[in-house]
């Protein structure tokens, strides 16, 4: 694969139309859940996939992240189940943009190299690390290109002076975290917000996207104008996390998914 | 020639490399913060007012140099080596992490913030960052396991009657690792009011250096009160290593000077062939922990694993990025000791010299014992007193209740 067949870059060839990237973590509560979720958020209109590799240690995430990690370890779930998810995704035809999110140590473990080439053979389509700025992405960013994968960097309200080279390198989309502190649903968001989208705007030729506290259709709306792309992570996870005895129960686990999906779609259609 | 200095590169390097350890692997909110650190101490250390301040401190409240005391009849009760103590237990709140919490306090002040937060395992950083921000006038939240909470009760007293806020961190095994991890999410929050004083050679660049120059005060007191004393140098010195900060303090003065051997000692728990131990330098492999590269205590997958150590100071599952530069440079060698060896060594030097040692520099004085007795008596061994016991006594206590039962270990 190229990078230019890349899903992401495809996707936002049109800048027209804003962009819903909900966020989950993979094995949360089952993996069979987790392949019948993102079906049902795709069809409820979710252009981006954002796939959550748990890990012991989520230093960025908020407790309902970290609480879906624990779950989705207590299972065993790896790096390698994140993959096969992908491909078994890709199999029944899903075409969304797929992108891992996980902390560097895992994918370190996994061999940067393989990672990277495995990303590309199952047909995912970037990644997240939400601990390794760009100081340290170098060997990352090689080993992404070579495979026609997108690396997308984190730029935060504290960048300041650091915007301009994160926005210069961005690859596949930018990822605006809204506000200070780890994910997490918040009841307002920073009033210079806006302020802080347009430097980054002004800084990248990358498509952006707005992450970390958005919760409601309201808040989506809110940011929409400013932004190319959305991103909801912890009131999904909080909304599974509701579910969680019924996901885990073949007979029940329909209507979760239903439920589930009309929550996305609330959050989706707010950009329409 | 024992005096003989070598030269060895100068680490870290400009990213904050200790070799290929170390870095500043932390979410891009912190990045900026973690810089203006950087320029904040490279100014300070420069400048003449911020050493006085910070030295007037030490001597003056803190009760600098601590002695080098000659364990005489630990010394002959060994049968071996001349063993002298670094006796940090005798700086002020009774251990080496008020060297450190002092420093970054004072460049917190500089720096213009009002709040710090710190992390802790045992409560000895926890006690200092509580002592400093009382001296100071800050205001100062730590976070500790509650499992640590439940071990060090003393300390978390301690910390509330000096003003400060204890914040229990419930996750994962509540231990010292899940402190930090509560700590750096309160950082990335507050990032902007808030100076974050970690309290061992742990955590993203400059922090492993900072923490380091902070504490090499250690080092540098025993290599002039030893050469004062016998005119030499000593044979070996030997510190436990937990994120290693009293270790890195004692050993880095000496680490040109060739001809002095360094032994780190890490928590073999319950032994290095179960799964109850902090040996991470022995049994882990390179791995990203609170924003560094180091050896790390893992799985197959990257999750990190449970430590264990009858010392909740040395119950840690990564080491400061600089040790795991100096175990593979083999300028370090490194050991472990079990729980069980490092309470007979708290009894023995309580019966030989009238000092309770905390449980963590009491894996340095069994080490010692193992050491001692294989060296001559012309031979000069040296041994870190990190802290002292007075914390730890109800954990010895229930201990040796429970080995005197015939409990297993």
């Amino acid at each position: 694969m190229t990078a230019t067949a890349n899903r992401i870059d495809r996707l936002f060839e049109d800048r027209s139309r804003k962009r819903f990237i909900p966020f989950i973590t993979v094995g949360d509560p089952t993996i069979e859940a987790t392949f019948q979720i993102v079906t049902a958020m795709v069809e409820a209109g979710a252009d981006v996939i954002e796939l959550g590799v748990p890990y012991s240690d989520p230093l960025a995430d908020g407790p309902t992240i970290q609480r879906a990690s624990e779950r989705a370890l207590q299972n065993g779930v790896s790096i390698a189940d994140a993959l096969q998810l992908v491909a078994r995704l890709r199999k029944s035809g899903i075409e969304a943009s797929l992108v891992l999110f996980s902390y560097v140590n895992p994918v370190l473990q996994y061999g940067i190299d393989r990672f990277f080439a495995d990303l590309a053979a199952y047909e995912a389509d970037g990644v997240v690390i939400p601990d390794l700025p760009i100081e340290e992405n170098g060997p990352a960013v090689e080993a992404a290109k070579k495979n026609g994968i997108h690396v997308i960097s984190l730029v935060a309200p504290t960048s300041e002076s650091r915007i301009k080279k994160i926005g210069e390198q961005a690859s596949g989309f930018l990822y605006c975290v809204s506000s200070l502190g780890v994910t997490g649903a918040r009841t307002e968001l920073r009033d210079d917000l806006a302020v802080f989208l347009q430097k980054v705007k002004s800084s990248t030729n990358a498509p952006t996207a707005v992450g970390f506290g958005i919760s409601t259709p309201e808040q989506v709306r809110a940011v929409a104008p400013h932004t190319d792309g959305v991103i909801v992570g912890s009131a999904i996870v909080q909304e599974i996390e509701k579910h969680n005895e019924q996901l885990k129960d073949p007979e029940q686990m329909p209507q979760a998914i239903e439920k589930i999906k009309t929550f996305v779609q609330q959050l989706a259609s707010a950009l329409q | 020639m024992n005096t003989q200095q070598t030269t060895t590169p100068v680490v870290p390097d400009e990213n904050g490399r200790f070799g290929q350890f170390g870095g500043k692997f932390v979410p891009e909110t912190l990045m900026n913060a973690v810089a203006a650190l950087e320029v904040a101490f490279e100014e300070a250390r420069r400048d003449p007012q911020f050493v006085q301040e910070l030295g007037g401190l030490l001597s003056e409240y803190a009760g600098r140099p601590t002695p080098l005391t000659y364990a005489e009849r630990l010394t002959e009760a060994l049968g071996g080596a001349q063993i002298y103590l670094k006796r940090e237990d005798l700086n002020h709140t009774g251990a080496h992490k008020l060297n450190n919490a002092l420093g970054q306090a004072l460049l917190a002040k500089r720096m213009g913030k009002k709040s710090i937060i710190a992390e802790t395992g045992a409560g000895q950083h926890g006690v200092a960052s509580a002592t400093v921000a009382a001296k100071l006038g800050l205001s100062c939240k730590v976070f500790m396991g509650e499992e640590d909470i439940r071990r060090q009760s003393l300390n978390v007293f301690r910390m509330k009657l000096l003003g400060a806020e204890v914040i229990p961190a419930v996750s994962g095994s509540r231990t010292l690792k899940d402190a930090t991890n509560e700590a750096i999410r309160h950082w990335v929050t507050h990032v902007e009011e808030t100076f974050y004083v970690i309290g061992s050679v742990v955590g993203p660049h400059p922090y492993p250096y900072i923490v380091r120059e902070f504490q090499k005060i250690i080092g540098e007191e025993t290599r002039s009160q030893i050469l004062q004393m016998l005119g030499r140098l000593p044979d070996e010195v030997i510190a436990c290593v937990g994120g290693g900060s009293n270790a890195i303090g004692m050993f880095y003065p000496f680490i040109q000077d060739e001809n002095v051997a360094l032994r780190g000692v890490e928590a073999a728990g319950h032994g290095v062939d179960t799964d109850k131990h902090a040996a991470t330098l022995s049994l882990g492999r390179p791995g990203v922990i609170h924003g560094s590269l180091t050896y790390l205590l893992q799985d197959e997958h990257g999750q990190v694993q449970e430590a264990h150590s009858i010392s909740a100071g040395l119950d840690y599952p990564g080491v400061g990025p600089e040790h795991s530069y100096l175990k593979d440079s083999g300028r370090v060698t490194y050991t472990s000791v079990t729980d069980a060896e490092a309470l007979e060594a708290v009894q023995l030097l309580c019966r030989t010299e009238g000092i309770i040692p905390a449980l963590e520099s009491a894996h340095a004085i069994a080490e010692a014992i193992k050491r001692a007795p294989q060296m001559s008596g012309d031979q000069i061994l040296v041994i870190c007193l990190s802290g002292r016991g007075d914390k730890d006594v109800l954990t010895i206590q229930e201990a040796l209740e429970e080995q005197s039962k015939g409990g297993e270990q």
